[in-house]
C-alpha cells in the first residue's frame, strides 16, 4: 500500500493535495471562527459556491480519468453525477418527514400532490444514510457496467460511443421528467431539511460539507493517480493510443474500459451526491446533454491526461461562469463559452497544464540531464508526455 | 329487395307530389297561423308551430326554424306577430318577410325547452335535406343518421329518391339504414339491407350505432349486426393502422430531412457536426426574414415564400457550412473528439447570436395557402403541409443521390470518402472537396429548416431538439451511406409512432432510444454499414 501512495506522488500531485487539504480545512474555520464582516472571514454563500466547485473538480476528475487516459469520451457523464444526486436527494427527501407542506410522515410531498397510495419500493431504504450512500456509488456504478457490458464488447468506440452516451442521458432525462416515474418530475427533489440530523441550512453544516466535498476531492484525486500510476494505467494509455494494436498484444481490452468507466460512473456520482446538499435541489436538467458536454471542456481547458488540470479547469470554467452570469456580461456568457470550446479545441489542445507541462518539462529535463551528467547517474526514465 | 325499395321511392314520389299539388294552396294561409303560434309562450304551441311550418314547404320555413334554433326568433304576444332578427341585426316579420325597423315593445324570445330543441334539430334537418347545396344536404343526413330520428324517414327517402351526388346519396342511403335499423315495425329484410349499408360504411359512427342497438333482437338480425360490427372493427384496426404509418412516414421524413444533411458531413468526413441543428435553425429563421420582407413589401408574394426561401437558406447555411469547415473544422482533421467539442462550441455561439439579433422568443412563420388544410383518405386525416413536407424530402433526397451520383463534385466526393489519399494522389483537391461537402451539408440542413418552420416552432433551440435524433437515424443507418439515412429515419419514425399509442409519447422515445442503443451494441456500424477490412487506429 505504501509504495502505492510514493508512487503515485510526484510533486505536482503533492502540491495540489496539499493545496486542497489547506483550502478545505481553512476556509470552513474561517467561515465559523471569525467574525462576520472580517477581511477574512469567507461569507457562507461563498462556502456554498467552492463546495460546488469541490464537486465539479470530482466530476472532472472522473471524465478525465476515461477520456485524458483511457480515450473513452463520455457525453453522458452528467447522468452519473445526476443519479448519485438524486440518490442523496431521495435520502434527504426522506428525512423531511412530517415536515413537509402535506405533514405525511413517509410520503414525500409531490407524491401526496399526485395522490400516490403509498412508497413505491424503489424508495425504499433510503431512510437510512448507509442505504443512501451504498447507492450513490452502486447505481451510477451498475448502470456504468451494464452500459459498458455491452458497449465495449461489442467494440463500440470513439465518436459512436460518445453519440450513445449521449443518448443514454437523454433518456433517462425524458425519463426523469415524467411525474409517473416517482422522481418528482421536473420539479425534482428540493425543500431538504436535515442531513444526518443536522439542519442543511446551517453554516456548521456547509462548512462541514465543504470539508467534506475537498476530503473527498483528494480521495478521487489520489485514486485517479494510483489508477494511472499503476501498471493498469500503462494498459489504459496503451488502449487510448492504439487500442486495436493493445488488444492484439492480448490485453482484454473490453474489461479494462469497463473497469475504469465503472469507476469513473461510481466517482460521478459521488460528486452529485456531495452536490446535491449543499445547493438544495435536485431536477431532471442535471441530465440534459448539454451539461455534460460542458463538464467535459472543463478538462479539456485544464488539460485532458492531467488530473491536476482537470480539477483545475473546473474551477477554472465555473468561476468564470459565476463571474459573468452573475454580471452585466451574462448576455455574452455563452458567446464566451462557446469560444472556449472551439479556442481551447485549436489553439490549446493540451490544456493550461499540459501547456504548461510541455514548456515546463524540457527545461526540467534539461537541468536534471545536466545534474545526471555531472553526477554520472544512469537509470533516470524520460518521463512520457502524459498530453500526448 | 330493388323492387321493394323502388316501390317504396315511387310511393313517396307519389306521396310527395300529392303534399305538394294539393296541400300548397289550402295551407298559405295555415302558414301564417302556424307561424302566429309562435306567439302564444306555450311549449305545446310552439311544438305544433314547428310541425306545422317545417311541414309547409314556405321559403321562410328554414329562416325561421333556424332563428328559433340560434334564439333569434321574437315574438309579440299581444299582436301575434312573429320577428326574425337577422345575423346581420336586421329584422323581418316572419309571417311575410318585410322588413321591418326595430323590434316592437313587449317582444320578446321564443323560448325553447329541451323536447323542443330535438324537435327544431330534427325539423333543420328535414329541411335542409332538401336544400340546394349538396354539402348542406350531405351533413343534413349525417344528422339524420346520428339521431336516427323515425319521423325524419319519409324526408329521406323523398330525399335519396331525388338525389343526383353520388356522395350525397351515400349519406342519405346511410342516414335511412340508421333509422330502419332502429325503427321497430320495419321489416326484417330491410334491417338486414340497413345492417349491410352501414357495415359497408365502416366507421366509428357506424360502430357506435350498432353497437347501440343493444340484444333483444331477432337472432337473423343479431347475427348480422354481430358480423358488421366485428368487421367494422377489423377495418377500424387497419385504418388506424394506416394512420399510425401516415404519422410515422410523416414523423420519419422530418427526420429525414433534418438527418440527411448530417449524413453527408458524418458520413463522408467522418466530422461529428454538432452546430447541424443550429444550421436547420438558420433554415428556418431565413424563411422568416423572407416572410418578414414579402409581408411589409409585396403581400402578393406570400404564397411563393418558400421559393424564395429555399434557394436562399441554401445558400446562407451553406456559405457558412464553408465558413466553418475553413474556419474551423479543417484544423481538426483525424481529431473527431475535439472536432466533436468545437462544433459544440460552435452551436453555443450559434446560438446565441440569434437569440440576440431576433430575441429567444418563437417566432411567427406562417403557411403558404398550398400547405393550409387538409382532406381525408378513408378514414384518415391528411394535412397538405405534412404531405408537402414528405414530397419535398423525398425530392431533396433523390435530387442529392442523383448529385452524388452523376455530377464530378459527387463522383470526387465518393472518392473521398472511400479512400482519401488515394483520391488525393489521383489528382482531387481534397481539401476542396472537404469545403464543399461541409458546404453541401449545411446548405441541406437550411433546405430542411425551411420545410421545419412549418410544422414546428421557430426559436434559438429549433436545432437542439433535432440534433440527438439526426445523430440516432445516421448511425443506425449506418454512416456513409444515404440510402441506410434513408431506411433509418422511416424506420424510426414508424416505429415511434406505433409504440406511442401503446407507450405514450415519452416512453415511446424513450424505448426507441433504449433500442437503438441496443441495436448499435450489435451492429457498431449501423444497418448498412461500408464494407472493409481497415481496423483504426
Amino acid at each position: 500500500m505504501p509504495h502505492i501512495l510514493t508512487r503515485s506522488l510526484d510533486r505536482a500531485s503533492t502540491i495540489f493535495i496539499l493545496i486542497v487539504a489547506a483550502i478545505g480545512v481553512l476556509v470552513p474555520l474561517s467561515n465559523l471562527l471569525l467574525p462576520e464582516g472580517s477581511y477574512f472571514q469567507v461569507p457562507t454563500y461563498l462556502v456554498a459556491l467552492w463546495g460546488k466547485y469541490a464537486c465539479y473538480a470530482i466530476l472532472a476528475l472522473s471524465i478525465d480519468l476515461i477520456w485524458g487516459y483511457c480515450g473513452i469520451l463520455s457525453l453522458g457523464h452528467g447522468a452519473f453525477f445526476a443519479l448519485g444526486g438524486y440518490a442523496m436527494g431521495m435520502y434527504l427527501m426522506r428525512q423531511i418527514g412530517s415536515r413537509g407542506v402535506y405533514g405525511n410522515p413517509i410520503l414525500p410531498d409531490f407524491m401526496v400532490f399526485l395522490n400516490w397510495p403509498e412508497l413505491p419500493w424503489y424508495w425504499y431504504g433510503f431512510n437510512m444514510f448507509w442505504f443512501a450512500a451504498l447507492m450513490v456509488v452502486l447505481v451510477p456504478g451498475l448502470l456504468a457496467f451494464a452500459f459498458g457490458w455491452f458497449a465495449f464488447r461489442s467494440r463500440v468506440t470513439g465518436v459512436y460511443l460518445s453519440i450513445i452516451t449521449q443518448a443514454m442521458t437523454y433518456a433517462l432525462l425524458l425519463a426523469f421528467f415524467r411525474n409517473d416515474f416517482g422522481f418528482g418530475g421536473n420539479n425534482g427533489l428540493t425543500d431538504f431539511k436535515d442531513i444526518l440530523g443536522f439542519n442543511v441550512q446551517a453554516e456548521g453544516t456547509r462548512a462541514a460539507l465543504f470539508f467534506l466535498s475537498c476530503a473527498a476531492l483528494i480521495g478521487t484525486f489520489l485514486i485517479c493517480r494510483a489508477v494511472v500510476t499503476s501498471k493498469l494505467g500503462k494498459v489504459l494509455v496503451a488502449i487510448r493510443d492504439a487500442e486495436s494494436r493493445t488488444r492484439f498484444l492480448g490485453y482484454r481490452v473490453e474489461s479494462y474500459k469497463l473497469f475504469v468507466f465503472t469507476l469513473s460512473a461510481c466517482m460521478a456520482g459521488v460528486a452529485g451526491a456531495l452536490y446535491v446538499p449543499q445547493v438544495g435541489i435536485i431536477n431532471p436538467s442535471e441530465f440534459s446533454p448539454g451539461n455534460s458536454i460542458e463538464a467535459v471542456i472543463w478538462v479539456a481547458v485544464g488539460g485532458r491526461g492531467t488530473l491536476v488540470g482537470a480539477a483545475l479547469g473546473a474551477v477554472v470554467v465555473n468561476y468564470a461562469k459565476t463571474f459573468f452570469t452573475s454580471g452585466p456580461l451574462a448576455p455574452y456568457w455563452l458567446f464566451m463559452l462557446g469560444a472556449l470550446f472551439i479556442l481551447v479545441t485549436l489553439l490549446l489542445p493540451r490544456g493550461i497544464v499540459g501547456t504548461f507541462n510541455a514548456w515546463w518539462e524540457p527545461w526540467k529535463a534539461g537541468r536534471d540531464a545536466d545534474a545526471a551528467s555531472a553526477a554520472r547517474e544512469d537509470g533516470v526514465e524520460p518521463k512520457p508526455n502524459p498530453a500526448e | 329487395m330493388s323492387i321493394t325499395l323502388i316501390d317504396r321511392f315511387r310511393a313517396a314520389a307519389i306521396s310527395l307530389f300529392l303534399l305538394v299539388a294539393l296541400a300548397t294552396p289550402a295551407l298559405a294561409g295555415a302558414f301564417e297561423d302556424a307561424v302566429a303560434k309562435f306567439a302564444n309562450d306555450e311549449f305545446s304551441d310552439t311544438a305544433e308551430a314547428i310541425e306545422a311550418v317545417a311541414a309547409s314547404g314556405n321559403r321562410l320555413a328554414f329562416p325561421i326554424i333556424s332563428a328559433l334554433n340560434e334564439e333569434r326568433l321574437f315574438a309579440v304576444p299581444e299582436s301575434k306577430k312573429v320577428f326574425i332578427k337577422q345575423a346581420d341585426d336586421k329584422i323581418i316579420d316572419a309571417a311575410t318577410g318585410a322588413a321591418v325597423d326595430k323590434l316592437p315593445d313587449g317582444a320578446s324570445e321564443v323560448r325553447l325547452n329541451n323536447r323542443l330543441r330535438r324537435a327544431v334539430d330534427a325539423a333543420l334537418g328535414g329541411l335542409t335535406l332538401m336544400s340546394s347545396d349538396p354539402a348542406a344536404r350531405i351533413s343534413a343526413a349525417q344528422a339524420v343518421f346520428k339521431s336516427h330520428d323515425e319521423n325524419a324517414l319519409k324526408t329521406v327517402e323523398e330525399a335519396l329518391a331525388k338525389e343526383t351526388n353520388s356522395t350525397a346519396k351515400t349519406a342519405f342511403a346511410e342516414a335511412r339504414a340508421a333509422i330502419v335499423l332502429f325503427k321497430s315495425d320495419a321489416p326484417e329484410t330491410d334491417k338486414l339491407d340497413a345492417v349491410a349499408v352501414l357495415k359497408s360504411k365502416g366507421d366509428q359512427e357506424a360502430l357506435a350505432l350498432l353497437t347501440s342497438l343493444g340484444s333483444g333482437q331477432p337472432p337473423l338480425i343479431a347475427k348480422a349486426v354481430a358480423g358488421a360490427i366485428s368487421s367494422i372493427q377489423g377495418n377500424l384496426a387497419m385504418w388506424s393502422m394506416v394512420q399510425n404509418a401516415w404519422y410515422g412516414l410523416s414523423l420519419g421524413s422530418v427526420l429525414l430531412l433534418a438527418a440527411i444533411g448530417l449524413a453527408i458531413t458524418f458520413g463522408v468526413m467522418g466530422v461529428i457536426n454538432m452546430a447541424h441543428g443550429e444550421m436547420v435553425m438558420i433554415g428556418a429563421y431565413t424563411t422568416f426574414v423572407v416572410q418578414e420582407v414579402i409581408r411589409t413589401s409585396y403581400p402578393g408574394l406570400f404564397d411563393y415564400s418558400l421559393f424564395i426561401a429555399v434557394p436562399l437558406a441554401f445558400v446562407v447555411a451553406g456559405a457558412i457550412g464553408v465558413a466553418i469547415e475553413r474556419g474551423i473544422i479543417r484544423f481538426l482533421y483525424g481529431r473527431p473528439l475535439e472536432t466533436l467539442l468545437a462544433t459544440w462550441g460552435l452551436s453555443l455561439v450559434i446560438q446565441q447570436a440569434v437569440r440576440t439579433a431576433f430575441g429567444p422568443t418563437n417566432r411567427e412563420v406562417g403557411n403558404p395557402s398550398w400547405m393550409s388544410g387538409a382532406f381525408e383518405l378513408g378514414q384518415i386525416t391528411i394535412t397538405y403541409n405534412r404531405l408537402w413536407i414528405l414530397v419535398f424530402t423525398l425530392a431533396v433526397f433523390a435530387i442529392l443521390l442523383a448529385m452524388l451520383r452523376h455530377t464530378s463534385l459527387g463522383l470526387e466526393m465518393r472518392a473521398v470518402t472511400q479512400n482519401r489519399r488515394m483520391a488525393a494522389s489521383m489528382g482531387i483537391a481534397t481539401s476542396r472537396v472537404d469545403a464543399l461537402t461541409f458546404g453541401l451539408g449545411s446548405g441541406i440542413a437550411g433546405i430542411a429548416g425551411v420545410a421545419l418552420s412549418q410544422i414546428d416552432n421557430v426559436s434559438p433551440n429549433l436545432g437542439q431538439s433535432y440534433i440527438i435524433d439526426s445523430f440516432m437515424v445516421v448511425v443506425f443507418g449506418g454512416v456513409g451511406n444515404l440510402w441506410g439515412t434513408l431506411v433509418g429515419a422511416f424506420t424510426l419514425g414508424i416505429a415511434n409512432k406505433f409504440l406511442e399509442p401503446v407507450a405514450g409519447a415519452v416512453l415511446g422515445k424513450i424505448a426507441i432510444l433504449v433500442l437503438i442503443i441496443l441495436f448499435i451494441q450489435k451492429r457498431p456500424r449501423g444497418l448498412f454499414a461500408l464494407k472493409g477490412r481497415a481496423v483504426e487506429a
